[in-house]
């Protein structure tokens, strides 16, 4: 596979976007940042299928596409399923020596939002990944469905007010703790599972390149701060990233064959994860004494979480 | 602008302007090709000799999306390109290690340049997208000292 080289900003830079602009993403949405990365980790060919989302709807307007490369636009839930299929099919016709070029380098891969991934899209996930296709899953996780007005999804974490589960004087939000979507796709047994973020542009391209070298289904989970339902402003996209990755809100971490951890970024000043809540307009509300709870619970939440990690690391088990 | 020659398709078109097609006149199942002709290996050309067909958004421009634009000072940049791996438009135009410039045909001006720019004065920032690149330059403004 022809890796390109992400020994340092310069060297990466040279790569030619394969990502266009003019898609209709809100100014400073992390979801391209994050696709661009992916699709300037490798020179090989892709064959990408989307779910439906912002990502989706945005760079595929009629007449219009922003991909250039081979790219499958289908339903909400299908993008694991359909870039199954193409893997398949691909196998089958290289079996047959019906390929026009055979030895060319193809990648596959599926891009879905947090709403596609961890509701809707799931089952069909899992079974993907069940069936061991050569592929690499990627989640934009962005905490709550923002194609169709910020309702919530199960990546949605508590406290976080949405159109759907709306703080105010009876409520202080979602009162559910968000999905491990990770931990799930690691009990599959997948090779690689991954949870990244594009503040650390290193890390999360050598997790791409990870993924995609691997050969069977990688997942990876990638945060993705949304200006419009967070409540923040564009110029602050890496700035909120920053938080979330330093407040352990976050944790950027691998886990290979299911159980081996590895936590990949350990924050020099660990900051509380009020610094993170407060940079949103999303948790404002949690600063209301009557709800001054919540927020030490989600420290709590996090703490432990973290704890685990590391025990986990410790142990390789 | 930026320098380059065999960019004159870039965002020659204002997006939405063309006739738009209703819902019951789409045809069921369309193939949209990015590109004209044979596209292989298109991972290892420069965007200014692609052979872009019209239906790339590369064509199309949301320059008009913009309140205010990032102006590009040379004279201080480092050639970090942090701006280049975080921009979500795809508009910092690097070559060969080096930063050229904006592509103002599909820059929105969400200012995640400007922030990320490490430098000092920063050589990206945000003016009004009615002040002339030439004026925004003379006023640059000069190095801050470290608060101590």
């Amino acid at each position: 596979m022809a890796i390109t080289s992400i020994k340092n900003l310069k060297e990466f830079s040279t790569n030619n976007d394969r990502f266009e602009g003019a898609h209709l993403l809100c100014p400073g949405c992390a979801h391209s940042m994050i696709v661009r990365e992916l699709m300037n980790c490798t020179d090989d060919n892709l064959v990408i299928a989307t779910n439906t989302g912002c990502l989706e709807v945005s760079t595929a307007v009629y007449p219009y596409t922003s991909w250039d490369t081979s790219w499958i636009h289908i339903g909400f839930e299908n993008a694991a399923t359909a870039a199954a299929g193409a893997e398949a099919m691909y196998k089958a016709r290289k079996r047959k020596g019906t390929l026009k070029d055979p030895n060319a380098p193809v990648k596959f891969v599926a891009f879905g939002g947090d709403g596609s991934t961890y509701d809707i899209g799931f089952q069909w996930l899992s079974g993907a990944v069940e069936r061991g296709h050569d592929f690499t899953y990627v989640c934009l996780d962005n905490e709550n469905y923002a194609n169709t007005g910020g309702q919530r999804s199960s990546a949605t974490p508590i406290g976080s007010t949405t159109s759907t589960a709306q703080a105010g004087s009876h409520s202080y939000g979602k009162k559910e703790k968000k999905k491990d979507m990770v931990a799930i796709m690691a009990a599959h047994g997948a090779p690689y599972v991954a949870q990244l973020a594009p503040n650390k542009w290193k890390i999360m391209a050598k997790g791409f390149q990870k993924a995609l070298e691997t050969e069977g289904p990688c997942f990876i989970n990638t945060v993705s701060a949304c200006t419009t339902e967070w409540k923040f402003d564009p110029k602050d996209t890496i700035h909120i990233t920053d938080l979330a990755t330093d407040s352990l809100m976050f944790p950027i971490y691998e886990i290979i064959d299911g159980k081996e951890l590895n936590i990949l970024y350990r924050p020099k000043n660990i900051i509380t994860v009020e610094e993170y809540l407060n940079a949103q307009g999303r948790y404002r509300h949690l600063f209301k004494p009557e709800n001054r709870h919540v927020i030490e619970k989600i420290q709590k939440d996090v703490d432990e979480k973290w704890e685990l990690l590391q025990r986990r690391e410790e142990a390789r088990v | 602008m930026n320098g380059l020659d065999g960019t004159e398709k870039r965002g020659i078109k204002e997006l939405g302007a063309e006739k738009l097609v209703g819902w019951d006149e789409v045809e069921q199942g369309v193939v949209i090709n990015s590109f004209e002709g044979d596209a292989t290996g298109v991972a290892n050309v420069h965007a200014e000799n692609r052979n872009y067909s019209d239906f790339n958004s590369y064509t199309a421009t949301v320059a008009s999306w913009r309140v205010i634009k990032p102006v590009y000072n040379r004279d201080y940049c480092i050639d970090c390109q942090n701006c280049w791996v975080w921009c979500p438009d795809s508009s910092i135009i690097s070559r060969d290690k080096q930063m050229l410039g904006i592509d103002y045909d599909h820059c929105k001006g969400c200012q995640v340049c400007s922030e990320v720019c490490p430098t000092n004065p920063k050589s990206l920032l945000m003016f009004l997208e009615a002040t002339e690149n030439d004026e925004a330059l003379a006023g640059w403004p000069e190095k801050k000292e470290k608060e101590k």
